[in-house]
This record gives structure tokens, sequence and C-alpha cells, in this order.
């Protein structure tokens, strides 16, 4: 019984199993590199001159920086309070139900950020924003909080109308047989089911609006940078590495929200 | 359950599986889904492998297709060892539960793929394909999509599809299962023409012990790795080896008693016939449907007041209670009316047809 | 008045059309209304200094692929327009197959772990998925550039004396694109063979055929709404790109992005880049039809 014993196993490709740790490797070598470089010491990335936190030393005392990151900060979380809020009664009003004439249109246009590439838009919004800017003379954050909620839609829909699409109509039925007004079964029954879906889709428009680069250069007023921006503008000259700071910031919070995003969707067992 | 040695094997038609063990998972935690199974299987018949969920039978199928490898053992196919064969090298086709159509092809293109992956020519491929839609009688659907099929169809598609080939051998995991009942009974004569006039091996692998019956030549009951036994339907079910093959092959008494040169003593007294009880405690079989109820004590006759009756259109369940303790279940046919003629509490005489005590092995 | 229809007004149509005409006028204001807008301005003249003039013209549309001699008023094809054309074309056609080349292995690889193993593997693929596009351009032009990991590691190595030219080339924003969207392609795939029946791959193996015959005749015809789906949302943002070009290219490089961008800035002759505008909108919506038309037409075989 000493004969070689192959195994077999239906779903395996020959070198497949290669080419995706080869993906895997390839995806997180220049990010891990990133992230480790913030920590340098030295200037190159030539030379490892020891663990230093100078980097983010120096991102946090330039006030360049500080504004950047507050305005990031002001837009995505009105961006994603704004388009959260329109997204969850999109959802509610089309899902759960018969499709009533131009359901489909609405889809379209909750999806067109999706579709219409960025440069587009970001064109579009210039254009339009250039001329408001000259007509009244108002040139704040609204043209980019406007612009950040536009976009953020889709994303703040997809996982609470997942979630809405999930929720059985007999919890409402149910509240409704026991005396409770159409406000109070929002208020006490759809409400608190649908919240995980809330607030899974209020991080994904967080992420995004913090994300955003094209359509907020192509449309802030002087002193409007935003972290991406900013970095941007900084990538044009030498780069530096407290840009490698900043990036390794931003990659963390995008995490931090991931997790979280994934704990709330997650189906419980 | 004889095990071969090689040298036998070698001008043995048909399967010879030898000493297989089928582990998954490793170490201390590995479970043994076969434990040194042994069975052979003879060419051009229809072989069933019965037994509950769990019990292997779908992993000693998959061993034979090549899906799995045996941790140890063999499997000898007309007497060459398949077992390290790759699924796509040896000449066994499956017909799989789920049918696994696939979905992307016609019903045509699902026949004719294994004749294509063997290179066959385009003629003989339509050739074949065209005589297989001819046997399964579904000529007017070739160039359907497979979810336009119904199940019954999709079934036989499947089966034409494993059959195309020509296998030696044709596994069949429970194909019917997903089919309702009527169709049930329908694909089950089909399958047996099928087999009659191809003339190719079946290995059948049901959990419906009905269904083992009415369609193989031979049953192999399996039971937690292992074979319990193989024999015709007949064996199977007149002559099982132990209480688990008793039990799950029809429905059955037990009994426990003392074993001696008369027969079986029981508690109360009577003694069962049966010839060759070792002397000791034994446990016997009868078949429902072997006991016969008598108005007096003769023959040996057991006391006993009806306990519950309970209708199922050609017979009718009668649970007794014994005068001296024990229950027993007899299977009655029912009269025209309905009716068998007793009604709870009534005091009735039991005794077993002759010949149908069974001693068990364990 | 609380009857069994009442309290299930979420059903009505009024209600629903209430509830999303919000979201509807914020779109319609910063989304698509502004579209409109562009195409407007694609018909008018460019200002001396930027912005459009109120008369009509099709200066812009004309400009998209010809230019007129200053001179002697002779028209001949705008060679470096097409240039950027062919360019954002092609890069984004090759960066589609490449992704497809290195995304379909990795998500057969996650699809077909442990249930419990695959939630690890994806959750690595979606990190680069919402990572800023931007940073990641920045990590792989790290990798890349002249005093690069790269460059810095073959120097060292003593396989080159010099270190490789790589940014500002067609390669290195192939790699860069590459890069970025890979996960883009990942993620729609593995959506589609997630749900792929291992049986039929042992029907295949049953069936004579060869582990190339099982790939190229089922594995990759059945997940064939995936791969469409992935080539799209790579193809389509590959096309419009604008940052990874932007530092990779560093301007020598342009994409249609790119050349957009230039037309408001430097250029400044808005209504060309408006036109340029509507035509990469038409080419991405002329993709997305060929989606929706696979999509159905897989729908209606089923």
């Amino acid at each position: 019984m000493a004969e070689q014993r192959r195994h077999f196993s239906a779903a395996d490709i020959p070198g497949f199993g290669l080419t995706a740790m080869a993906v895997f490797v390839a995806l997180y070598l220049p990010i891990v590199t990133l992230v480790v470089y913030s920590f340098n010491a030295s200037a190159s990335v030539a030379e490892w001159g020891g663990l230093s936190l100078d980097w983010y030393r120096k991102a946090a005392g330039n006030a360049e920086v500080l504004n950047a990151t507050a305005n990031s900060l002001i837009i995505a979380s009105l961006a994603a309070l704004f388009s959260t809020t329109l997204a969850t009664l999109a959802a509610l009003g089309t899902t759960r139900r018969a499709p009533f004439r131009g359901m489909t249109a609405v889809y379209a246009a909750i999806n067109q950020p999706l579709m219409v590439p960025e440069i587009v838009t970001a064109v579009a919004l210039l254009v339009v924003t250039a001329a408001l800017k000259q007509a009244t003379g108002y040139t704040g954050l609204g043209y980019l909080v406007m612009a950040h909620t536009a976009f953020c839609i889709p994303f703040a829909y997809l996982p609470i109308r997942a979630r809405l699409e999930g929720m059985d109509l007999s919890f409402e039925t149910a509240a409704a047989d026991l005396y409770a007004s159409d406000w109070q079964v929002f208020r006490h029954v759809t409400l608190p089911l649908l919240l995980p879906g809330i607030l899974a889709g209020a991080m994904l428009a967080f992420v995004t609006s913090l994300d955003d680069v094209v359509i907020t250069e192509f449309i802030k007023s002087p002193g409007q940078d935003t972290l991406p921006t900013y970095m941007l503008g900084q990538l044009r000259r030498a780069m530096t590495p407290d840009v490698n700071a900043i990036s390794s910031m931003l990659m963390g919070v995008t995490i931090l929200m991931l997790f979280a995003f994934f704990l709330l969707t997650r189906k419980k067992a | 359950m004889s095990t071969l040695t090689s040298e036998r094997a070698a001008d043995t038609h048909g399967i010879a599986v030898q000493q297989v063990v089928k582990a998954f998972g490793a170490g201390s935690a590995a479970i043994r889904a076969l434990d040194g199974v042994s069975v052979d299987i003879r060419q051009g018949e229809f072989f069933t492998l019965l037994g509950p969920s769990g019990c292997g039978k779908t992993t000693l199928l998959r061993l034979i297709a090549g899906f799995e490898m045996p941790t140890s053992g063999a499997i000898l196919l007309d007497g060459a060892d398949i077992s390290a064969l790759p699924p796509n090298r040896r000449p066994v086709n499956t017909v799989f539960q789920s049918y696994a159509l696939f979905p992307h092809l016609s019903v045509a293109e699902n026949i004719g793929f294994g004749l294509k992956m063997m290179g066959r020519s385009r003629t003989e491929v339509a050739d074949r394909v065209a005589r297989m839609l001819a046997l399964i009688q579904l000529e007017p659907m070739a160039s359907r999509r497979i979810t336009q099929l119904s199940g019954g169809q999709q079934q036989r598609v499947a089966l034409a599809r494993a059959l195309a080939p020509q296998p030696k051998v044709l596994l069949l995991d429970e194909p019917l299962s997903a089919l309702d009942a009527k169709l049930r009974k329908e694909m089950q004569a089909e399958l047996k023409r099928l087999q009659q006039e191809t003339g190719i091996t079946f290995v059948f692998v049901t959990h419906d012990q009905e269904e083992a019956l009415t369609m193989s030549d031979r049953i192999a009951v399996m039971s937690a790795g292992h074979i319990q036994q193989v024999g015709t339907p007949r064996e199977v079910y007149t002559r099982p080896v132990n209480r688990f093959v008793a039990s799950f092959v029809g429905e059955t008494n037990f009994i426990s008693g003392e074993g001696g040169a008369d027969g079986v003593r029981l508690g109360n007294g009577a003694v069962l016939p049966v010839s060759g009880a070792p002397n000791g405690p034994v446990t016997v079989a009868i078949r429902p449907e072997h006991l016969m109820l008598c108005a007096s004590a003769d023959q040996g006759a057991m006391a006993a007041v009806v306990e519950r009756t309970v209708y199922s259109g050609t017979d009718t369940h009668c649970h007794l209670k014994l005068a001296g303790g024990g229950t027993l279940t007899a299977r009655l046919p029912t009269l025209v009316s309905g009716e068998i003629g007793l009604s709870v509490g009534d005091k009735v005489h039991v005794r077993p047809t002759p010949g149908a005590v069974q001693l068990l092995a364990d | 008045m609380a009857g069994a229809s009442d309290i299930l007004t979420i059903r009505s149509t009024r209600r629903a059309w209430a509830l999303v005409t919000p979201a509807l006028i914020v779109l319609a204001l910063a989304a698509i209304g502004p579209l409109l807008v562009v195409l407007v301005y694609s018909f008018l003249t460019a200002g001396e200094y930027g912005g459009v003039e109120w008369t009509f013209s099709t200066d812009g549309w004309f400009k998209v692929l010809f230019e007129r001699d200053i001179f002697d008023d002779t028209l001949t094809l705008a060679d470096a327009h097409l240039t950027i054309f062919w360019r954002s074309v092609s890069l984004s056609l090759v960066t589609t197959v490449l992704t497809f080349l290195a995304g379909f292995p990795t998500a057969w690889f996650i699809a077909t772990r442990a249930p419990q193993q695959r939630a690890f593997w994806l959750f690595l693929i979606t990190i680069p998925f919402w990572t800023n596009l931007l940073v990641r351009t920045f990590a792989i032009n790290q990798v890349i550039r002249n005093e690069g990991l790269l460059n810095t590691a073959l120097l060292s190595l003593g396989v080159i004396s010099q270190p490789l030219q790589m940014t500002y080339t067609q390669g290195a924003l192939l790699i860069g694109m590459v890069y970025v969207y890979l996960p883009l392609m990942v993620l729609p795939l593995y959506a589609a063979l997630e749900r792929f029946d291992p049986r039929l791959l042992e029907a295949g193996y049953d069936l004579y055929a060869s582990r190339w015959q099982v790939l190229t005749r089922i594995i990759l015809p059945i997940s064939r709404p995936g791969i469409v789906a992935g080539s799209i949302l790579v193809f389509v943002p590959c096309l419009g790109a604008y940052v990874t070009p932007r530092i990779l290219g560093g301007g020598k490089m342009m994409m249609l992005g790119n050349f957009i961008e230039l037309q408001f800035g430097q250029g400044r002759n808005w209504p060309l880049g408006a036109a340029l505008s509507i035509v990469l909108l038409v080419i991405v919506t002329l993709a997305l039809l060929v989606y929706v038309r696979t999509l159905s037409r897989e729908n209606r075989h089923g």
C-alpha cells in the first residue's frame, strides 16, 4: 500500500492560488511601505533612519494641514448627515412596495453619481458654481457640502435599502395592530430596526466624502483645501514624508469605518 | 463481503472496493466516513447503497467517481486499480443529486458535453445526442435551456448526459429525491428500463428502503462507515443479519428472550420456534405482516390486548400489549369495509407464521 | 381611521414620491442639472480669459477632432487630441484586461476558501477598495519613482547602475491604473463566483473535461455577468481617470480627464472642455448599455 496518492480537488486550478498570493502581496506592499515610512526618521525611502513620529508632528504643526483637516471633517460630517437622511427617506419610498410609475427613473437618478465619470461631474459643478459664486458673491463651504451630499446619496442608499429589504413588514403590521399610529410605527419599530443600515450608510457616505479629490479640487474656493486636495497640491512639488503621515491617518480612518461597517451589516448567526 | 486477493481481482469484471478507509480532517480530529469497506459490484447489475444520511454511502460513491481519493485501500475497475485516477480519466459517470446541469448550455449541449471533451467528432456527438434524446423521449427539447425544463425533464437530461459517453459504470446519487411521489415512481421504472437496455452497471445511492427494494439486483446496507449486509432485496428483507438492517429495511418487532434447544423463551413464558438459537440472551425479529391473530391459545399463541389500531389504506397496524409484558405490532389486511373487525380493548391471541422469526446477530 | 391599509401607507404612491423627492431635488441641483448646463456650454463661444460668451457656436464640438490653421484656415485632424483619445481608450482596455487576468484567479481563490476564511480574504480586498485613490496612487508612486523602493532595491543589489525611469511613462501609468483599479475587478467577480455551484465542476471532470476545459467551458461562461460587471467597473473610471495620470504621467502622459481639465484651466476653452465631457459621458453610457443588455440577456436565459 505504498503507492502515491494524489489529492483531487475540483476547485483547484493550477496557478490560481499563486496568482492570488502575488496579487495580495502587490496590493499591500505599496500601502504597507507607505505606512512604515511615515514612521521613518529619515526623509528618504532609501534609508531607514529609525522609528520616529516627526512627520506626524510636522503635519500637526502645519496650519494648512490643520485647516484642511477641519474642512475635510466639516464637509464629510455634514455630507454624511444630509445624504444619509435623504437616502433613508428615499429607501423608505422605494422598498417593500409594488413598483410605481417612474420607479426605474428614480433608481437611475439615485445611482447617477456612480455612473457618471467624476471628472464630468466635477466640470459640470465647476461651471455651475463659478456662475453662482459670481452672481451671489457667496463663496463658502456650502457648495462643497451640497456637491458631496449629492454624490454620497447612492453610497448611503445601498446599505439602507439592503437592510430594509431584509426586514419583514409583519413587524410594522403587528405594531399597527397594537394601536400604534403611523408615526409611532416608524419611530418605535421601523427606525430602531433600520438603524444599523442607516449607520452603515452614514459610514460609507463619510468615507466617500473624505476621499473625494476631483470634485473638491474643481469647485473649492481659495483656502478651502481638504486633506486630499492639499495632498494633491503637495504631490506636484517634491514629495515629503509628512504626506505619508497624512495618508496613513486617512487610511486609518477608512479602516476603522470599514470595521464598524462590517460589524453593523454582519448577519446575526 | 469477502475480501478479494489482488490476483483474483485481476480477472474480475466489475468494481472491487478493497479495505477502503476515507478519513476527513487530520490527526485525532479526523472523522472516518468509511472505515475499512470492502464490496464487489458485478458487471451489469443494479447495485444499491442504502443507509441513513451520514452512513458513508455518498462518500463511497464519490470515491468510485474519483471526486475523493481513499485514505487507504483500493478501488479496482475490471481488475485495474483506479484509486489514483482523476475523475476525468475514469470510465465512470455520475448523475448528481441536484443534477448539476450546465445552466449556460442547451439540453443537447449538456448531453454531448462528455463526448465533446473526449474529442469525438462533431457528427458522432450529434448522432449520439440524438439517440440519447430518443432514449429519454425529449427530442423536441434539444435546443431548450436547462432552466426551461421541469424537474422530471432535468432528471432525464442528467441521466442522458451521464449515459452518453457509454461509461462502464453509472453512479446515481439520490437522483430521485427532488421529485414528487408520482414522478418518482415513474422514474424508478424508467431507470430500471434504461439499466436493462444499456446493460451498464448502475450504482445507486438512496436512503429510501422501498426504492432500494423495488429497483435493485443487490443492496448493500450501510451504517456508520461500515457495510452491514450485502444481498438481494429478498435476502436483506427476509434475512437481516443484525438489528440495524432489520430496523432500517422495513418495520420489525424486536423481542428479547432466552435462547435454548426448543427456541427462544420469552419473559411471559411463551416459546418462539426458531432453530439454532444459542444458549443465553438473544434478540429475534418478526415482521408485523408475519404475525397472525387467532381466537384461541393454540400452538404457542400469546395472549394480548388491542391497544391501538392505525388505519393506513391497504393495511391496518394493530398495536398489541402482551399478557406477560412487552408490545408487538401486527399488520393486518384491511377488509372491504375498511375495518379489521377489532376494537381497542379486545382480547386476542397472536402468533408468528412459520419461519417468520429471525435470529439476530446482536 | 386606523384600517389595515392605512398603516401600510408606505405602499401609497403619493407617499413614495414625497419620500424620494428631497433626494431627487439635491441630485437635480448638484448632479443631473449641471450636466445639462455642460451640454449648453458646449454650444457657446469661449471667453478670452476662460468662461463663456453667450453666443451660439459649434466651435467647441468642432475642435474635439479638428484644428483650423490660423493662417490659411485649412482643416486638419487634431493629432494631439487623437493621441490622447487613443491613449485613454487603449490604456483603459489594457488595464481592464490586466486587472481581469490578475483579478479572476484572486476572486476564485477567495470564493473557494472555507466560508469562515472568506470574510478575511474579502476584507483584504475591501481595504484597498475603500482606501483613498490618491493615497493608493501615492503609494504605488513611492514604489516606482526614481528614488523609490524598486529602484533603491535594484541599485543596492547591483542589478542596475542607473535608476530606471518609470514614472512619466506609459508603463508607469499602466502599472498605476492596474494597481488602483484591481479591487474594482475582484469584488464583482467574487460576487459572481461565490454563487458558483461546485457540483458543476465535478460534473465537468466526471464528463472527461481537463482542468483547462473546465475553466474555459464551464467556469468562465457561467461567471460571464460578473466578468462584464467587473470590466465595466474598471473600464469606466479608467476612461475618466484624472488623479492617477496626473501624478504618474506628470502632465506628459495626459488622459481624457486631464485634457478636459486643461480646457478649464490653462487652455481657457470651456466649450471644448464641455464638448469633451459630453463625449466621455456618451462613451461611458454606451459601455453601461452593453452591460445592461448583457445582464438582461443572461436573465432571459436564466
